[in-house]
C-alpha cells in the first residue's frame, strides 16, 4: 500500500536540528525499506484553475501557507496503521504543524 | 490516531511489523537463542495486546515494547540464573559484546543504533542459515524478519498453520542444537550465506510474483514483503553488488505488476504487456539500485546481470525497442555463471530475436537433450516457435502439440492448441 504522507507550511522554522533530526528520520525509513520518494515543495507555483473549460493561471507565492504542502514522502507500508506510526514519529520529531496521510489509490492497491 | 481496542489492536500490529526485527535481533544478542529472542519478544506484544486496548497506546509504542521485551529478558535471565552462564559464554565472543555485561549495560546496547542494525543483519543471517531446510528458512526469515504471523505465513504458501508452526519450532531447535552463532559470517562463509539470505528473498518473491493459485488475497503481499527484505538488506550490506542486483530486479518485476494480468485475468506475457501501465518510480528505483550494484566495481553475479536483462526490457518503449543484441550477451555472461538449461532456453530466445531464428535453434538444440528439461513445456515451445518463423510448419505443429501436453495451466494449453490449429 501507498501512502503519501504531506506536510504542509506554516510550521515553526526548520533549523539546523531539524533539519539533522530530519535526515535521520529519512534514514530511519530507508533503512525500513518503507521510504519510495521525498522531497520539498517551493512555496512559489503557479495556481491552476478550471472552469467549464476556460484554464485561469495564477502565479504563487501562495497566501494561505498552512493550506500548502511544502513537503512528502511517498511510503511503501503493509498497513494503513503502519503510515500513521511512521508519521506519528515524523510529527513527534516536527513537534508542530500540520499535515495529512493519504492512500495513493492505484493497481497497486 | 484513531481510538478503541481495535485501533489499539491495529497499532500494536503495526508497531510490531516495523520494529520485530530489531527487537527480535537485540533480546537475540542478549540471551544468544532466537527461539527464546522470539518468545521473549512475543510476551512484549502479548502484554501490549493487553494494556493498550485499556490505557491507550504509549507515546512511544516501539520504545515501549523494546524496553518490555528487555525486561522480560532480564526476568528471565534472573529467574533461571542464567545471567551468570549467559556472560561467561558472551565473554568469549566478539569484542563489541563486552557491552552486554550485566542488565546495567542493557539499556546501551539496546539503545544503540549502529548495534542495533547489526543485530538485523545478524538475524537475517541467522534465519537464512544454510544448515536450514528452504522450507524452514522461509518461513522463519518471513516470521522473525518479516514480523509476519504463522497465520499469515500459512496463507501465503497455501499450507495448513500447523505446517508452518512446526517448521519454525523445528528451525529454532536445529540453530540451538547446532550452536549456530549470532554473526555476521566470516569472509571465509560470507559469500555463501549470503547467496542462502538472497535465495531465501528471491523464492519469497517468486511465490507471491508466479502464483496462479490458491487464495490469493495474500500473495502480493509476499512480493511486497519479499521487496522490502531486499530493500532492508541493502541498507544493512550496502557493499554486496548482489543485494542491490536482486533488490533491482525485483523492483523492476514489480513494476509490470500491473500489466502482467489482463482484465479476464489471463497473465500477458513480457512483450505484449502495455508499457504505460509499468510503473516508472520502481522503474527507475531499479535502474538506482543496479547503478549503486556497478558503482561498487566488483565483479557482477547472477542477480546483477538479470536485473540488467530486466532493465533493457524496461528501457525499450515498445517491444520492438528492445535490445535483444544486449539481452543476448547477458544471457551469455549469465550461462557462463550460472550455466543451466533453463538460462540457456532464454538465451536462445534472445539470440533468436537478435541474429535470427536458426541461431536460436542452435542453442535450443544443444539443450533440448539435457534430462532437466524433458517435462519442460517451454522446450517445446520456444522450439516450435523458431522452427514456425523458419517455414517449418509441421515440424512447428508437434512441438505446439508436445508442449500444449506438458503444460498443467489451462490457459496456456489453449493458446499452445490454438496456434499449433493455426499452423
Amino acid at each position: 500500500m501507498r501512502f503519501l504522507m504531506t506536510m504542509n507550511g506554516g510550521g515553526r522554522p526548520a533549523d539546523e536540528q531539524l533539519y539533522a533530526a530530519m535526515g535521520r528520520f529519512v534514514e530511519e525509513l530507508t533503512q525500513a525499506g518503507v521510504l519510495l520518494a521525498t522531497g520539498g515543495l517551493s512555496m512559489t507555483g503557479t495556481h491552476m484553475s478550471a472552469s467549464g473549460g476556460r484554464v485561469t493561471m495564477t502565479d504563487g507565492p501562495y497566501a494561505e501557507a498552512k493550506e500548502t504542502i511544502v513537503s512528502f514522502a511517498l511510503l511503501d507500508v503493509r498497513t494503513k496503521e503502519e503510515a500513521v506510526e511512521l508519521s506519528r514519529r515524523f510529527w513527534a520529531i516536527v513537534k508542530d504543524g500540520e499535515g495529512d496521510i493519504r492512500q495513493v489509490l492505484g493497481p497497486e492497491g | 490516531m484513531p481510538s478503541g481496542p481495535d485501533a489499539a489492536r491495529a497499532s500494536i500490529e503495526a508497531v510490531w511489523r516495523l520494529e520485530s526485527a530489531r527487537i527480535v535481533g537485540a533480546l537475540t544478542r542478549l540471551v544468544r537463542d532466537v527461539g527464546l529472542a522470539e518468545e521473549l519478544a512475543q510476551d512484549a506484544l502479548v502484554v501490549a495486546l493487553q494494556e493498550w486496548p485499556v490505557n491507550g497506546v504509549p507515546p512511544n509504542p516501539a520504545g515501549w515494547l523494546m524496553t518490555t521485551a528487555r525486561h522480560r529478558a532480564i526476568d528471565r535471565l534472573r529467574r533461571e540464573d542464567r545471567l551468570a552462564v549467559k556472560i561467561a559464554e558472551i565473554g568469549r565472543s566478539a569484542e563489541d559484546d563486552q557491552r552486554t555485561h550485566g542488565a546495567a549495560d542493557f539499556d546501551a546496547v539496546l539503545d544503540d543504533d549502529a548495534l542495533l542494525k547489526d543485530d538485523v543483519l545478524r538475524l537475517i543471517f541467522v534465519a537464512c542459515h544454510p544448515v536450514l531446510s528452504t522450507e524452514a528458512r522461509i518461513a522463519l526469515t518471513l516470521r522473525v524478519v518479516g514480523g509476519l504471523t504463522t497465520d499469515e505465513i500459512a496463507r501465503a504458501f497455501v499450507v495448513p498453520e500447523a505446517t508452518v508452526a512446526q517448521r519454525i519450532v523445528r528451525a529454532k531447535r536445529t540453530l540451538a542444537d547446532k550452536r549456530i552463532a549470532f554473526e555476521i559470517p566470516p569472509p571465509a562463509e560470507r559469500a555463501a550465506r549470503l547467496a542462502s539470505v538472497l535465495e531465501v528473498i528471491y523464492l519469497i518473491f517468486n511465490e507471491g510474483y508466479t502464483a496462479t493459485a490458491g487464495s490469493d488475497w495474500l500473495r502480493p503481499e509476499l512480493t511486497h514483503e519479499a521487496l522490502r527484505l531486499g530493500r532492508v538488506l541493502a541498507e544493512l550490506a550496502p557493499d554486496e553488488p548482489e543485494v542491490h542486483g536482486l533488490v533491482a530486479l525485483m523492483e523492476i518485476q514489480s513494476s509490470r505488476n500491473a500489466a502482467r494480468v489482463g482484465p479476464d485475468g489471463a497473465p500477458v506475457p513480457l512483450l505484449e504487456q502495455n508499457r504505460g501501465r509499468w510503473d516508472g518510480l520502481l522503474i527507475r528505483r531499479g535502474y538506482a539500485a543496479l547503478l549503486r550494484a556497478e558503482a561498487l566495481g566488483k565483479p557482477v553475479g547472477p542477480y546483477v546481470l538479470q536485473a540488467a536483462i530486466a532493465a533493457c526490457h524496461a528501457r525499450a518503449r515498445t517491444a520492438a525497442d528492445t535490445d535483444w543484441a544486449a539481452i543476448a550477451a547477458l544471457y551469455g555472461s549469465l550461462a557462463r555463471l550460472t550455466p543451466t538449461p533453463v538460462v540457456e532456453l532464454n538465451r536462445a530466445v534472445a539470440v533468436a530475436m537478435a541474429y535470427g531464428p536458426e541461431r536460436g535453434l542452435e542453442i535450443v538444440d544443444a539443450v533440448a537433450a539435457d534430462p532437466a528439461l524433458r517435462d519442460y513445456h517451454l522446450l517445446p515451445t520456444v522450439r516450435g516457435d523458431l522452427l514456425a518463423r523458419l517455414g517449418r510448419t509441421d515440424d512447428a505443429r508437434a512441438e505446439f502439440e508436445r508442449a500444449a501436453a506438458l503444460t498443467r495451466n489451462e490457459r496456456e494449453r489453449a493458446v499452445l492448441q490454438s496456434r499449433a490449429a493455426a499452423l
